[in-house]
């Protein structure tokens, strides 16, 4: 393989190239490169303050950052005068805690973004919004607001959200940190099938169990640092010895 | 000159309490457009359209309405600019009210939480989409109860009016007043219909603010 196999599709979809950023004095990331390729899940692990949700927040630009590039889906995400909305239109975001409208329906949660951004017509977006339910397992809510959920088919309703948008790459931040072990299990569950349906995904979690199975690659943040990357099997046979402290806790 | 209250007097009191409900409903609808305005200046982008917003809301809260209704009723006169005094007290009202319905409403859109802000963006939103469709509708919920409870401070400061010579209702009890010399009767009656237009409405707003939970914001009175 010497040249790409699909010239209209540059890999990789998202790229980070010695990215630099800092919040005031504290520099939060340290010369951070990785890439995600088409189909990819990658899984960004570290302790609390390790620059790992910054960086994933940098790839959808809800931070700008110092130095260094970042390339998403085609989108130069460092310059400043990207097209944001066309980014958005690429990647989809879920947060740990679901931010879902609550003055609307799940139906209309889901139908809102397709509506006024795509201009997609109402029949459609109904349609769009039963077949992305249906996918997270929800299509008996499709008429409860968001309050009427339990926190876990919340979370789903909001990846179900994401995914009406139809996005080259999710990302997710930490999207089961606010649920018990029980509720865990089933956003976990939705996940998993969309990785195995191919979706491009770059994931924080503490999951480490979760992290193992779904995980085409790893990158271990330290001190706004990548640390140390590779395939899941680092999870479980780790080079630095700060990394295997991590997951000797962490598990 | 002298003799007793009559019909004539109370109709004539009716005539000053409907001015004062039509004036209050001037205030509102103008001090709600500008306010609104107002509101989203406060949160512009532009550093100096938040600013000069900023100014203009300190400005009228630390200038008492009556200074204002000076202001425009004789003021601008010395300008070129003749008003009546139905305008002066309108466009008084107007200017007093949307700045601190404006900060009501700025404080409202504020509450909202920064994730929904967030949350849309991530939709890709345009900003006004986001505004209108996202934050607003959960805005307006929480702004109701304070500014039906500033609908009071508007009837209220409407007597104000009296001072430009627009008879609303204080002005008609002044009136009256000065025929019958019997301003206990007559400012106890005053009050009585002030009070009459002013407790339903705090009724109605205590009740959406209980209903709307806790978070309430308290309002700078006049």
């Amino acid at each position: 393989m010497h040249k790409t196999l699909n010239s209209t599709t540059p890999s990789p979809v998202v790229s980070l190239k010695n990215v630099h950023k800092s919040f005031g004095t504290l520099k939060v990331l340290d010369g951070v490169s990785f890439e995600v390729d088409r189909g990819e899940v990658l899984v960004l692990i570290g302790r609390s303050g390790s620059g790992k949700s910054t960086a994933l927040r940098c790839i959808d630009r809800f931070e700008t950052i110092d130095s260094g590039e970042i390339v998403v889906c085609g989108h130069r995400v460092s310059d400043p005068k990207l097209d944001l909305r066309a980014l958005r239109q690429d990647v989809g975001i879920v947060f740990q805690s679901y931010n879902l409208f609550p003055h609307l329906t799940i139906e209309e949660n889901i139908t809102l973004a397709p509506c006024s951004v795509k201009g997609m017509s109402r029949t459609h977006a109904k349609e769009e919004a039963r077949r992305v339910l249906a996918q997270v397992g929800l299509e008996d809510k499709l008429h409860q607001y968001p309050e009427q959920l339990s926190g876990g088919q919340q979370q789903r309703a909001a990846i179900a959200r994401s995914l009406a948008m139809q996005p080259k790459v999710m990302l997710f931040d930490e999207v089961t940190s606010a649920l018990d072990p029980e509720l865990t299990g089933e956003v976990l569950k939705v996940i998993e099938a969309l990785a195995a349906d191919g979706m491009t995904m770059v994931m924080v979690t503490h999951e480490m169990g979760f992290a193992r199975g779904i995980a085409d690659r790893v990158v271990f943040m330290h001190r706004g640092k990548v640390h140390e990357t590779g395939l899941a099997t680092i999870l479980t046979s780790p080079a630095t010895p700060e990394l295997a402290q991590f997951v000797g806790t962490g598990l | 000159m002298g003799g007793s209250l009559n019909a004539n007097h109370l109709m004539f009191l009716g005539h000053g309490a409907l001015w004062t409900i039509g004036l209050s409903l001037i205030g509102l609808l103008g001090g709600g457009i500008a306010g609104f305005v107002i509101a989203l200046c406060r949160i512009s982008p532009s550093l100096i359209v938040r600013l000069l917003s900023a100014g203009y809301v300190q400005l009228i809260q630390g200038t008492p309405l009556l200074v204002i209704m000076f202001l425009t009723y004789f003021g601008l006169p010395t300008l070129g600019v003749t008003v009546s005094p139905l305008t002066a007290a309108g466009a008084s009202l107007t200017i007093y009210v949307g700045a601190y319905l404006g900060e009501i409403w700025r404080g409202s859109i504020e509450s909202v939480p920064k994730p929904q802000w967030e949350a849309a963006e991530g939709l890709a939103l345009s900003r006004s989409q986001r505004m209108t469709k996202v934050i607003l509708p959960q805005a307006i919920r929480i702004a109701t109860p304070p500014t039906v409870g500033f609908m009071v401070q508007i009837i209220k400061n409407t007597s104000l009016a009296s001072v430009v010579g627009f008879v609303e209702l204080a002005r008609s009890g002044q009136i009256i007043n000065n025929s019958l010399f019997e301003p206990f009767l007559i400012y106890t009656i005053i009050a009585a219909i002030y009070f009459a237009l002013c407790y339903p409405i705090s009724r109605i707003s205590r009740r959406l603010e209980r209903r709307s939970g806790p978070a309430s914001l308290s309002l700078g009175t006049a």
